[in-house]
């Protein structure tokens, strides 16, 4: 009889213990979690933090240059301009600008902007939350509209950058504009 | 005769027991703590289908009649909440404390006492969950999955919600200890693990998928807590945390748990099928490899449950394939069953029609489970009425009429008396229409797409959950016939001969009727314990 509470001992012993590991591997399942989203970039955890500390730490101390240029690849066709040619913006904040496009071709059409950031090396700082050239635009015959873009330049740009370009070139997408017509 | 005149004498020797109210509080036998734990499911069972019928009540018609949205969404977080860890699991805790020293010849549970401390802290739990009715904000309202951010808003009701499921989380953890501990350190001599009864070897199971994941559910809900309280962000995305990952851990308990609630019956119902049909239950040993594989499998399947909140292709494809290896044991069980009702004397007494109903309607469970399970289909099924369904048929058809089963099949030897026949087939018929009226036109309503977890509904949805509510009263009302039947069998019941049923073995069915306060005394003779893979 003794020899059998023994055995009981030990082995509810044993169980607690099991039970403590559970609890403390449910626990450790949040770091496996980083892990696993780390190897599957699911998720990716590292860049969710730098953009919501990049959002929520903006550099005042410092001022950056950001020219808006608009270009077209035919004239005549499109009246296509930003609003505003330069701001003075600090790393970190987010800024809105709008791009004013005017459908001059005399019919309903598709068109696209393609963008471009100069100097290159800026491209990898220049972060667009909300933009018009994510997807394709559809004008009305004579339609002229405001289209924004929002905008977050990041805290580590490297310091030798003060003066960035963002470019556009308006393309018609002429095999969307044919399913239209 | 003889071995009843023994059992009478040892009677007045050991069934020196406490009485009034010193009995139930510091009781430690464990027939008077499986009755608490049976009691205390059953009123809580009637407690959460209250709540299922102010849900079905309101969803009878289309529109708002009886109560506001947030306490219809308070019904449902409630109802699971009881249901599952008020209800289901306290009534297998019930059986267990009741069948398993019975079973494998012991005279008691392996820790009395630690048996009357994981009872009592049940009352105390669904008190503080309860209470939240009247604090303000209402009852937690938020669904019993616990969500966040969605929890972390509620009102004054969730630091006792989150206290209440540590201390269910803490009773079950200790039950299911007790458990494993009387498994395999009480048999009685001479007794394999091979030859204990099928409701032994599911629970042990059972147990130990309890021990490994109720700890789980208890870090979610105190990640939770200190999200809301200390400032932590586990879950938080501002603060680097991800609600994606709360789902994570949270169904890592949670696929787990729904095999805890339904293993058992498994067990229940391959006792009571060989019984009723005069034969060993085929495949003895696969079923043990089934329930052990399916319990396995139960630990890495469990983001089926969120196939829509995004995942790689390689996840989706993983969990939707693993989730449909769980058929292939579940289909040898069936198959074992099917298979031990062939050619057999079949009768049809009370425990008998409920585990057959058990079998058709698990089985429907089952394979609108296997249609959920498929990934690209479930972006459509995911969080409709369809699912609603799909774990109702598991659950109610399931694991409740294998409860009741098994307190049908068992009563004689606990009370010493038959219930009445008629009436348990009254209450089986009733029962089995009504939770097919019930729950059969929600697969409608989930596939023409009606939301779960709202009070109100578009028209196009009126008339399967008009029949669907006329259902739920049915089958809600029914139950007091089971409480009847049971009453009945208690005060007035027809005395049980030794082996009520002809066809039943195994060591419980070896005990005088009544079973005497404490079971095996004197370990069972060698020739009474069952035989190997029986």
């Amino acid at each position: 009889m003794i020899e059998r509470e023994r055995a009981n001992r030990r082995l509810t012993l044993r169980l607690f213990g099991v039970a403590l590991a559970a609890f403390a591997f449910g626990f450790a399942l949040v770091p496996l979690y980083d892990v696993l989203c780390d190897i599957t970039g699911v998720g990716n955890q590292k860049n969710l933090l730098k953009a919501s500390v990049a959002l929520s730490h903006p550099d005042e101390t410092r001022t950056v240059t950001v020219e808006f240029v608009a270009d077209l690849p035919s004239v005549g066709n499109w009246e296509f301009a930003p609003v505003v040619t330069s701001m003075e913006v600090h790393p970190g904040r987010l800024y809105e600008v709008d791009f004013v496009a005017h459908n001059l071709t005399g019919r309903d059409t598709v068109a696209q902007a393609v963008p471009s950031i100069a100097p290159g090396k800026a491209t990898a700082y220049f972060r667009k939350t909300e933009c018009f050239c994510f997807t394709p635009q559809s004008f009305k015959k004579d339609e002229q509209r405001n289209m924004p873009v929002r905008f977050v330049v990041d805290p580590a740009l490297p310091k030798y950058l003060d003066r960035i370009t963002l470019a556009y070139t308006f393309y018609d997408n002429t095999t969307r504009t044919a399913a239209l017509n | 005769m003889a071995n009843t005149a023994h059992a009478d004498h040892a009677h007045d020797h050991h069934d020196h027991k406490p009485h009034g109210l010193k009995r139930w509080l510091y009781a430690t036998n464990h027939k008077d703590i499986g009755t608490m734990y049976l009691v205390f499911a059953c009123i809580m069972f009637f407690g959460g289908g209250a709540m299922a019928l102010v849900i079905r009540a309101e969803l009878f018609q289309p529109g708002l009649q009886f109560v506001d949205p947030s306490f219809f969404n308070s019904m449902t977080t409630m109802h699971a909440l009881l249901m599952i860890f008020g209800g289901v699991m306290p009534a297998w805790t019930g059986l267990a404390n009741w069948m398993v020293p019975m079973q494998v010849g012991a005279p008691d549970m392996a820790l009395p006492r630690l048996n009357n401390f994981s009872f009592w802290l049940l009352p105390f739990a669904f008190t503080l969950l309860l209470g939240t009715l009247f604090v303000p904000g209402g009852a937690p309202a938020g669904g019993w999955t616990l969500y966040p951010p969605l929890v972390l808003q509620g009102g004054d009701s969730f630091p006792f919600t989150i206290f209440a499921i540590h201390l269910m989380g803490i009773s079950s953890i200790l039950g299911a200890i007790n458990v494993v501990v009387t498994i395999l350190n009480m048999r009685a001599p001479g007794m394999g693990l091979l030859q204990m009864p099928l409701f032994c070897w599911t629970w042990l199971i059972t147990a130990y998928l309890l021990i490994a994941v109720m700890p789980v559910l208890a870090g979610a809900v105190t990640m939770l807590l200190t999200d809301h309280f200390f400032g932590t962000t586990f879950f938080t995305a501002s603060g680097g945390g991800d609600p994606v990952m709360f789902q994570h851990i949270f169904w890592f308990f949670g696929h787990p748990e729904v095999y805890i609630l339904i293993l058992p019956a498994f067990g229940v119902v391959s006792e009571i099928i060989p019984t009723f049909s005069r034969k060993p239950l085929f495949g003895y040993e696969s079923m043990v490899y089934a329930t052990a594989s399916i319990a396995f499998l139960s630990f890495i399947v469990w983001a089926h449950h969120m196939f829509t909140v995004g995942m790689p292709l390689a996840g989706q494809l993983f969990f939707m394939l693993s989730t449909m290896l769980i058929a292939i044991p579940t289909g040898v069980k069936v198959f074992n069953w099917c298979a031990t009702m062939w050619k057999g004397s079949i009768s049809f007494e009370t425990p008998m029609l409920f585990a057959l109903a058990f079998l058709f309607l698990f089985t429907i469970g089952g394979f609108s489970g296997l249609m959920l399970a498929i990934a690209p289909a479930d972006f459509q099924y995911h969080d409709t009425y369809f699912v609603v369904a799909h774990f109702h048929y598991v659950l109610v058809p399931g694991a409740v009429f294998s409860i009741m089963a098994g307190v049908y099949y068992w009563l004689p030897k606990w009370c010493g008396r038959m219930y009445n026949e008629r009436l348990g087939k009254a209450h089986f018929w009733l029962s089995v229409i009504g939770v097919n009226v019930l729950f059969f036109p929600q697969h409608f309503l989930g596939l023409a797409g009606m939301p779960r977890r709202i009070p109100d509904y578009s028209t196009q949805f009126a008339d399967w959950n008009m029949v669907s509510s006329i259902g739920a009263f049915i089958f809600g009302f029914s139950q007091l016939l089971f409480v009847a039947a049971i009453w009945n069998a208690v005060r007035s019941g027809e005395k049980a001969p030794q082996r009520p049923w002809e066809g039943a073995t195994g060591l419980d069915w070896e005990l005088p009727t009544p079973a005497p306060y404490h079971s095996w005394e004197t370990p069972p003779a060698a020739n009474i314990l069952p035989k190997p893979g029986h």
